[in-house]
């Protein structure tokens, strides 16, 4: 199959208005197979991709038609990825750095957003979007007064569809509680997921950093306030489970470190833990080179790998294949296991993002708190 | 109690009311007078918020309270709780011996239906194939029915005071109703409170409207499913002999959702794995009427078919 770019190359020359057609009959980036094609229109001197695929060249030259004002660039794209990308423009001895402005979808990620482009096959999953017949759960805002932190905190709390106080529920306490709702869409996510049946009713505390970086950081202030602080205030004005079995930490990106951090601090605090993406940064030899952002994370991690423990029951971890973590991920799987844990993990062709992290919640939740979804037909 | 499939019932087993009530026209097509009787003990600790039923069945309807009043009677007997308790163990750990099972002979079907060869000699492996997973089926339903029938013979739930009590009231109540309800929900719960009370016997000569898991628990075997659940194979598995009020059923609320009807391999497998009994599909406005004789389908009602189709169901005699 000839791809569409070919097409125009060869009728372009001939051809004055097969540029705007071509424009104006497609979607960008232009998937066609394992083929994506990104284009841009603009007379500048020179446009790069700029891509965040860990293990490729993250710099890709667009090729300029002629001496038109139209730049293309057609890479391979391997089905079901999700790929972030931003356009490098260079102009006039300038450079800047752009979101594609012939894609309007946009990925999430703790530092900003880019674009992305999703291979064939990709869809969102569908139990990520709102659904006007699954029952809808509340969320509700209170403030811790005195923290570890010296002072107060937001928790945003999410009491399931049909929450009764004379029922009890498990506990998931979530790290940037504010990004997982707008971002990762998790309150449609548990709507959805708990009215099929697929996760048990949970109730879940959202937590707001101040300054996550530090926070996540294995700072111990971090650790005592989920532990000491969100848990007893869960505890005593929601009805809870006691089992540590019925407790859960999650986390992407630093969040993953604050709670593997976290539970590490306080083994046995959570039975359960959901760690995505975690910057799970070490050093076997050498100097952290990722930033003194990264040197408690690294202190932390490499003290961890020399002695792994046993933190919790059952331990989901997932990761982007075109991370640059995937590496500290996939490493961190065997130390986990040989502790005895259950440990599930998984992967995608994806990148660090709140998408990624979205995508992957229904196999972690269902796998940590599994709903009664065999059992019910209502 | 647990005892062998009585008597067809007369009455109609529905789709899912939640989102689109039809129970309230077919009580009018049923022509049914009086109170009916409404069991709502698979919502568990939910029964009683039972409000919107209520008043879709014309604010006429008699709670029986069944997972209330088992919830009182394992308080007040802690020997027939402990019996009782100590059985559902058991039955659990036999299902997951059971999937285990069931897992590898599935498995099996589904290699040969992609293998490559003369068909007619795939045709009769598979044939085989199934007639193994039809072989653990039975043993499975052979062993949940001896664990079940050894704990009633031990412990004779029916003629223990308490349970007595209860049923004397239900039967009172069921005496003065000219149908029954029969909810969904939790559908192991939903058995063991009806047997508890004796509703097999009970429920015998009266109009009967079931939907959901309420449908599921009157067939003679009830069938777990669901094809592409987040964890796990996705294989179907027996859990227990139903009431047998409507018999030669496979009742499959939900298979919209819970089934891929697209699939002709895994239709083709459900409905020769159950055979004779047909797989009826129970979505929104799905009713199947039954007049202790014959089915009739309504016209959003399907059957899974053995060559893999889903297709609209005939009047049938039993």
């Amino acid at each position: 199959m000839s791809l569409a770019i070919a097409n125009l190359l060869r009728a372009a020359p001939d051809d004055e208005g097969a540029i705007d057609r071509f424009l104006r009959d497609h979607e960008f980036p232009l998937v066609e197979g394992t083929s994506a094609t990104f284009v841009f229109r603009g007379n500048v001197d020179a446009v790069h991709l700029r891509h965040w695929v860990f293990g490729l060249g993250s710099q890709q030259p667009f090729h300029r038609l002629d001496n038109s004002d139209f730049w293309y660039l057609t890479l391979e794209l391997p089905q079901r990825s999700r790929v972030e990308y931003k356009l490098e423009i260079q102009q006039g001895g300038h450079s800047r750095w752009i979101r594609d402005p012939l894609n309007d979808q946009i990925a999430h990620d703790p530092f900003g957003a880019n674009s992305v482009c999703a291979g064939e096959g990709y869809e969102r999953p569908e139990w990520t979007n709102f659904d006007p017949d699954a029952r809808a759960g509340t969320l509700e805002e209170v403030v811790l007064p005195r923290t570890p932190f010296g002072g107060p905190r937001r928790l945003t709390v999410y009491l399931p569809a049909r929450f009764r106080v004379s029922r009890r529920y498990r506990l998931l306490v979530v790290h940037d509680g504010g990004d997982y709702l707008r971002y990762s869409s998790l309150k449609e996510v548990l709507d959805n997921l708990i009215d099929r049946l697929e996760v048990a009713p949970l109730i879940v505390a959202m937590t707001h950093p101040e300054d996550r970086l530090v926070e996540y950081a294995d700072d111990p202030r971090h650790a005592d306030f989920i532990v000491n602080t969100v848990v007893p205030y869960m505890e005593e004005h929601y009805p809870l489970y006691e089992a540590v079995s019925a407790r859960c930490l999650m986390g992407a990106s630093f969040g993953g470190v604050a709670s593997l951090s976290t539970a590490w601090r306080y083994p046995g605090a959570f039975g359960r833990l959901l760690l995505q993406s975690g910057s799970f940064a070490f050093t076997d030899i050498g100097e952290n080179r990722r930033g003194p952002l990264f040197d408690r994370v690294v202190s932390f991690v490499n003290g961890f790998r020399e002695a792994p423990g046993r933190l919790a029951e059952k331990v989901f971890v997932s990761c982007g294949t075109y991370e640059s973590l995937i590496y500290e991920n996939r490493s961190m799987v065997p130390l986990l296991q040989a502790t005895g844990m259950d440990i599930r993990y998984e992967e995608a062709r994806d990148g660090h993002n709140w998408e990624n992290w979205r995508d992957r919640l229904r196999t972690a939740l269902s796998w940590l708190f599994p709903g009664p979804l065999w059992m019910v037909y209502e | 109690m647990y005892t062998e499939s009585p008597k067809p019932a007369t009455g109609v087993l529905l789709g899912p009311q939640r989102l689109a009530v039809t129970v309230d026209a077919e009580l009018d097509a049923l022509q049914v007078d009086g109170p009916v009787a409404m069991i709502t003990c698979g919502w568990q600790e939910r029964e009683e918020e039972d409000r919107e039923l209520h008043d879709a069945l014309g604010k006429r309807a008699v709670n029986l309270n069944l997972h209330a009043r088992g919830d009182a009677v394992f308080l007040d007997d802690r020997e027939l709780r402990d019996a009782h308790r100590a059985k559902q163990d058991r039955l659990r750990q036999l299902q997951v011996l059971y999937r285990g099972r069931v897992e590898h002979a599935v498995a099996a079907v589904f290699d040969l239906q992609a293998a490559r060869g003369p068909a007619d000699l795939i045709a009769s492996e598979i044939t085989a194939a199934i007639e193994a997973i039809r072989l653990v089926d039975r043993q499975h339903l052979a062993r949940v029915t001896l664990l079940n029938r050894d704990y009633e013979d031990e412990m004779s739930p029916s003629s223990r005071p308490v349970v007595a009590g209860h049923r004397e009231e239900i039967a009172e109540i069921l005496s003065g109703c000219g149908a029954v309800a029969i909810a969904g929900g939790n559908v192991a719960t939903l058995l063991n409170r009806l047997r508890l009370f004796g509703l097999d016997e009970l429920l015998v000569g009266r109009t009967i409207l079931a939907w959901s898991a309420g449908a599921m628990a009157l067939t003679d075997r009830i069938v777990l499913f669901h094809d592409s659940p987040p964890q796990g194979r996705g294989n179907a598995e027996i859990l227990d002999a139903g009431l047998g009020l409507f018999p030669s059923l496979v009742a499959l609320p939900h298979a919209r959702r819970r089934l891929l009807l697209d699939d002709r391999r895994r239709v083709s497998l459900f409905a020769r794995r159950f055979a004779p009994a047909r797989c009826v599909t129970l979505d929104e406005r799905s009713r199947l009427l039954c007049d202790g004789e014959k089915y009739r389908a309504g016209s959003v009602t399907r059957a899974l078919c053995d060559g893999g189709d889903v297709v609209a169901l005939e009047t049938w005699s039993l």
